[in-house]
């Protein structure tokens, strides 16, 4: 994350330049998701207000257009993986990898419901471990969209970048003679004019929703900028900055 | 024993290869032996990654990606950086005592590193793009892009060094000594960055691999000189002489001072990994009692440190038979302190924290032979490479030696056309 240390300084001088909706907006981000995330300069961390925060709107300073995340509604989950098999028919994921889990994690003592699901994929992080390693630049991230995408022919099959994810998000895959991981269904589905990913459009329950965060009606940015419910993001503090944000409800 | 009289290119290798085949049972069962080990290596390694697929043939998962062949590689590399500093103590920076082994140790440094090739080559799903797109799509911001272009130079500079060795020129040797060591130097730390960097790994992440790798270079360094020494004085069944002697005895002391400072900086890992975050603990409790506590307190702690270090102050600095036992255990034993140091950063499943079911065991590996094999390609490339240049150089004495004979091919071979050379050996009886 690349804050210009001038305005950093500015703002630490003037706070009170800082507009009364910036500061909302700021500390709406800064209090329900802690410690998130996102490139270019977008700031904000859990103790939220004194820490400093770019000029102008956040919606503005979202460093992609569009943006894309996931935000996973976690508890609506009910396990069922049809999503997980959406994904693989999509993509032609092989039954040695994949691209997306959901995870199960069981609490024995919880009243009522004893199993909570956890959806995984990776993160098209904006700030991606994956492509800061890769030798060959074979991993990158789109200069538009934001996708961390693959270019198989580059790929030398080092497999630094999936010991470099720390969200686990890629595997070698032998037919591709590449590594493969998800690209939120971009060669499959979005660049042939689709708005959503494989795994949203199966999944009964509504639990993922794929949208572009820098645009200010889209649902995605209604889930993440709202205080009412917590969102969190995974492994925050490996700093890779990820786009899939988990709330609940 | 020298060259034919005309000093030829194909003389030079005749009379090198009849030294070979007259090098006795012993040395020929042994060169044949690891020649053997080189070629079923190699051809292991073809058919894992090109025939049945590496995710067939090696024990490498999507879990731990890196494992026993980037181990092997680390270990070879980390060797060559060692020797490439062991020798220039004595023919760059002129501390008396390390001048005998220059030579050797230059020679060994090539070979190491080129086993280390060898090994990562059989690693890589497609060391071919590697070749086109380390140039065409470079990354600067990888370890992986730097380490390839740093070895790159290194064993460049390393086969410049040891020409200009050969052919006694001091300044040119210096030269391309001390270029070879700011990028020895250069390459190993960032060889440890490869791991250091990777911010979601836990036990690799930080300052720790970069700086313990070079230390672990000179101790290797010193063991294998120690170690290829005394063995090139049976290949040559002679005794050790004793400027050699002293030489090793020096070597030997140093080797003991590094094996201290590697002690404690295993100590102090230990030690800063149980006041670690979730992941390092897990990874301390498995090397100090789990999966890896054989590994870590037998072959790492005592035969690779405390038996060492005890044959070493046992020596008094003199006597070579525990020097050497010494250096063959510290060589066996690094293996193994490569090969945890990979694992163990891979075995703790990345989303632990979250308590799931599909994660909640440490992740396990075991080599298949196919590794083993490729690891065996490695130490038989080193093994017979060295057998076969302690013949060719003879031994590299000083005087009317193989290896200035050699000089003199090269010194002519840089003043004639080949073609002039050709022409004189098609005409010699
Ligand atoms: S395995 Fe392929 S994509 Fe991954 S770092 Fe190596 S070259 Fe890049
Ligand atoms: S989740 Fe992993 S694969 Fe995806 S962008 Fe981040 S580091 Fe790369």
């Amino acid at each position: 994350m690349i804050i210009k240390s001038l305005d950093k300084e500015k703002m630490m001088k003037n706070p009170e330049k800082i507009s009364e909706m910036d500061r909302r907006e700021f500390l709406k981000i800064g209090l329900v998701i802690t410690g998130v995330f996102a490139g270019g300069s977008i700031v904000s961390v859990a103790s939220a207000a004194e820490k400093i925060f770019p000029n102008g709107s956040i919606a503005e300073k979202y460093p992609y257009r569009p943006h894309y995340c996931m935000v996973i509604r976690v508890d609506r989950c009910i396990g069922c993986r049809r999503c997980v098999e959406g994904c693989v028919a999509a993509n032609a994921v092989p039954s040695y990898g994949w691209r997306t889990l959901v995870l199960e994690r069981e609490a024995r003592q919880a009243i009522g419901q004893k199993r909570e699901f956890i959806p995984v994929l990776c993160n098209q992080c904006n700030n991606p471990p994956c492509v800061r390693a890769c030798p060959v630049t074979a991993t990158y991230k789109d200069p538009q969209n934001g996708i961390v995408m693959m270019d198989n022919k580059k790929c030398i099959g080092c497999k630094i970048c999936l010991a470099a994810c720390p969200y686990d998000a890629r595997y070698y895959n032998e037919e591709r003679g590449a590594v493969d991981k998800c690209d939120f269904c971009f060669e499959t589905r979005l660049s042939r004019g689709e708005k959503s990913t494989a795994c949203q459009a199966a999944c009964p329950a509504d639990v993922r929703v794929f949208g572009d965060l820098s645009d200010p009606r889209s649902r995605v940015y209604r889930l993440v900028h709202q205080l009412q419910k917590p969102v969190w993001v995974l492994k925050k503090d490996t700093d890779a900055k990820p786009n899939i944000f988990y709330t609940k409800g | 024993m020298g060259c034919p009289e005309n000093s030829s290119w194909t003389g030079c290798l005749k009379d090198a290869g009849r030294r070979v085949f007259s090098g006795g049972p012993v040395y020929l069962f042994f060169l044949g032996l690891f020649a053997a080990l080189l070629v079923a290596g190699v051809a292991a390694g073809i058919h894992s990654v090109y025939i049945v697929g590496s995710r067939h043939a090696y024990g490498t998962t999507r879990e731990i990606p890196l494992a026993m062949l980037i181990a092997t590689y680390t270990f070879f590399v980390i060797t060559s950086t060692g020797l490439c500093l062991v020798s220039s103590i004595g023919h760059i920076f002129g501390v008396e005592r390390f001048m005998p082994i220059a030579k050797r140790a230059v020679l060994l440094s090539v070979i190491t590193i080129m086993s280390g090739f060898l090994v990562i080559g059989l690693e890589l799903e497609n060391p071919l793009r590697l070749a086109v797109y380390l140039f065409c799509s470079p990354n600067f911001t990888s370890n992986i892009w730097w380490m390839g272009v740093l070895y790159a130079f290194e064993v460049v500079l390393l086969i410049l060094e040891f020409i200009f060795l050969l052919l006694d020129k001091h300044k040119a040797s210096v030269a391309a000594g001390l270029l070879g060591i700011l990028f020895g130097i250069a390459a190993i730390s960032n060889l440890g960055g490869v791991f250091a960097m990777l911010n979601g790994r836990e036990f690799w992440y930080g300052p720790y691999l970069p700086i313990f790798f070079i230390a672990s270079a000179l101790l290797m360094g010193c063991a294998a000189v120690i170690f290829f020494t005394v063995l090139a004085c049976r290949v040559h069944r002679e005794g050790l002489d004793g400027r050699m002697a002293e030489s090793l005895a020096a070597i030997g002391k140093l080797a003991g001072l590094m094996l201290a400072v590697i002690m404690f900086f295993t100590i102090w890992r230990m030690v800063a990994l149980a006041v670690g975050g979730t992941h390092e603990l897990l990874v301390r409790d498995a090397l100090v009692s789990g999966p890896f506590a054989f590994n870590f307190w037998a072959l790492e702690v005592g035969l690779g440190m405390i038996l060492p270090f005890a044959l070493i102050l046992w020596s008094a600095g003199k006597r070579i038979g525990p020097i050497f036992l010494a250096s063959a255990l510290v060589i066996f034993s690094s293996f193994f302190v490569r090969l945890d140091m990979v694992v163990a950063g891979q075995i703790v499943p990345l989303y632990w924290e979250l308590g799931v079911r599909e994660y909640s065991k440490l992740h396990a590996y075991s080599p298949t032979w196919h590794e083993i094999l490729v690891v065996l390609a490695g130490v038989g490339l080193t093994g017979a490479a060295f057998l076969l240049g302690e013949k060719v150089f003879q031994g590299f004495r000083e005087v009317e030696d193989a290896g200035s004979h050699f000089a003199e091919v090269l010194e002519d071979a840089a003043q004639e056309p080949p073609s002039a050379e050709k022409g004189k050996v098609d005409g010699s009886p």
